[in-house]
């Protein structure tokens, strides 16, 4: 089970649209510019002014992964071994999240793979972005 | 004398900076070093700030100056290896009445600050120049060539040192709780330890190049090796073993491709370095080893995770950085000691630099040819984290060493130690030194 989350003020908007089973990446409207995890000022013009959350598509694919067997977080810990792989998203392939992929057997995780996002719920009811391969 | 961190002009960050206009004039002298431990025992004697105030005066007797010749300090004032003192515990009040101390109870026990250091050695009555460096020993090796290059002190301790404390890695904090905060959790929800992105980039890697995780072996026995012939080591101090193909291959995985033995043992341990002006440098006790460079890797990931492209685009152009304000190419480096705590970086860096003619998704292939301190191409002749446990500072010691000629068993005999290149931590923002045995 993964741990609850508190969002903050900063992180509220993709919290509240994860609830809403909605992916939301913050978008800077002046460069058109993605990027996750979200940060004060733009990356690339480094302006704070036209920030914005911009709803995905909820499709991506699977970049890379590895195999947790020493999860430093308790709650996890009964968990494992699992996988933790990188998803790149189609919208665009710069921005990354991680899935536990949930239904792949662990270490058998088809690298390339198509997946959409799903949301699960955590320990205290938010819900997360989760990834499960399109079959 | 408030001490504030570097201001960013004191770091090459930039290709294009030509040679660095104090190349060869800033020299390396004295080293010191604490004894190592797993964990502190909680004694007075074994606390972070009493290593450190060994560690700096065996630097200082190491150069055989006197105390007074010291103008200034750069050191690392996070000392933690990812253990804090849990806010429930009792402070240590003993080890804390044992010491001058600031208004920080934790100073000289968890962290570490100017103040506490000059508080308590007494016999360092000249400071005029102190300065925080982030992170590690790399970044403060940049930060005090700078300073003395400068003329903003002429004889500087370098400083870093760690605590470790009772229980495991990274296990307390945010990680045992129920929930966690919003920004934190975006990294930080599916539980991926503090090797998983290194490891990441090693199944990348081995996919992209036909490689496999057993191919490390040889560079997994060579840094033990090395390190145990580190008396100043942990293992070398208290588990001198070596290490066999099957303990390694056969060890347990901690995020697969990364097993035990990639990652490094986070220990207590101190050192400090004396770095003075070439003109200075003469006359201490030591031979002096020469800065041709520094250079700094800063560049930010735009994903969760460095991807592979921008790992090695990233030490590629590291490596441009390194000679051009050097004034050298690959095929001046006598040996290379760049960073290792995860393994599974080293041949980032390796391959970045170009050392010894290999290019990208050579590094392996390298590694089953003979990579020892008696062949001509040393690989990590310090041993590095993985020989030594994490410190982050044995690859600078033993730069050091190499070109004074007195790292002892380590010395390397295939090839004379002429110049050297150490840094990290990792392919994406780390700090270089290129040593040299002379100034030009």
């Amino acid at each position: 089970m993964k741990q609850g989350v508190i969002p903050d003020d900063f992180t509220a908007p993709f919290w509240l649209a994860a609830n809403e089973s909605k992916l939301v990446i913050q978008n800077c409207s002046r460069c058109d510019r993605l990027q996750h995890p979200p940060t004060e000022d733009c990356g690339q013009c480094r302006s704070g002014d036209n920030l914005e959350w911009k709803e995905m598509s909820g499709t991506g694919r699977i970049y890379n992964y590895g195999v947790v067997h020493d999860c430093p977080i308790r709650l996890l810990q009964d968990d494992q071994p699992f996988n933790v792989a990188v998803i790149m998203l189609d919208d665009d392939p710069g921005i990354q999240m991680y899935s536990h992929l949930p239904g792949v057997p662990v270490d058998d995780v088809p690298v390339g793979a198509t997946v959409e996002v799903v949301f699960e719920e955590s320990s205290n009811g938010q819900k997360i972005p989760e990834w499960k391969v399109v079959k | 004398m408030a001490t504030e961190y570097a201001p960013s002009s004191m770091y090459r960050s930039r290709e294009g900076m030509g040679i660095w206009e104090h190349r060869g004039k800033v020299a390396a002298v004295g080293v010191g070093h604490s004894p190592t431990e797993r964990r502190w025992d909680e004694r007075t004697e074994t606390s972070v700030g009493a290593w450190s105030i060994m560690a700096l005066r065996n630097a200082i007797a190491d150069a055989g100056v006197s105390p007074d010749q010291v103008d200034g300090i750069v050191i690392v004032p996070v000392t933690t290896t990812g253990a804090f003192w849990p806010e429930d515990k009792p402070l240590p009040q003993d080890v804390i009445n044992a010491f001058v101390q600031t208004d920080d109870p934790l100073d000289g026990v968890a962290k570490l600050s100017v103040e506490w250091l000059l508080k308590n050695m007494p016999e360092l009555t000249n400071i005029n120049y102190s300065v925080y460096a982030p992170v590690c020993m790399s970044n403060a090796l940049n930060v005090a060539a700078q300073a003395v290059g400068d003329g903003l002190a002429h004889t500087v301790l370098v400083l870093k040192a760690w605590h470790n404390l009772e229980g495991r890695y990274y296990q307390g904090g945010q990680n045992a709780q129920d929930a966690i905060g919003g920004i934190s959790a975006i990294r930080s929800l599916w539980g991926a330890p503090a090797c998983y992105g290194t490891a990441l980039q090693f199944a990348e890697y081995c996919r992209k190049y036909g490689k496999n995780h057993d191919m490390m072996t040889p560079f997994i026995i060579n840094s033990r090796r090395n390190g145990l012939m580190f008396p100043e080591g942990y293992w070398a101090q208290h588990r001198p073993e070596e290490l066999t193909p099957e303990d390694y291959q056969l060890a347990r995985w901690i995020a697969k491709p990364a097993n035990l033995f990639d990652n490094d043992i986070p220990i207590m341990c101190a050192a400090s370095y004396l770095f003075t002006t070439a003109e200075r440098a003469k006359d201490m006790k030591q031979k002096p080893v020469y800065i041709l460079n520094h250079a700094d890797s800063y560049t930010v990931p735009r994903g969760l995770t460095p991807t592979l492209d921008e790992v090695e685009a990233e030490c590629a152009l590291t490596a441009r950085k390194i000679y051009e304000g050097a004034g050298i190419t690959a095929a001046d480096l006598s040996f290379e000691n760049m960073y290792d705590g995860f393994t599974q970086f080293h041949q980032f860096h390796i391959e970045g630099l170009g050392y010894r003619g290999i290019g990208f998704g050579d590094a392996l292939d390298f590694y089953q040819t003979d990579i020892s301190i008696e062949g001509p191409n040393p690989v990590s002749p310090s041993g590095g984290n993985i020989g030594s446990g994490r410190s982050r500072f044995w690859m600078h010691t033993d730069s050091i060493q190499q070109l004074q000629g007195r790292a002892g068993e380590r010395q390397i005999t295939g090839v004379k130690a002429e110049i050297g290149v150490s840094g990290g931590p990792m392919p994406l923002g780390g700090n270089y030194t290129v040593w040299s045995a002379t100034p030009d």
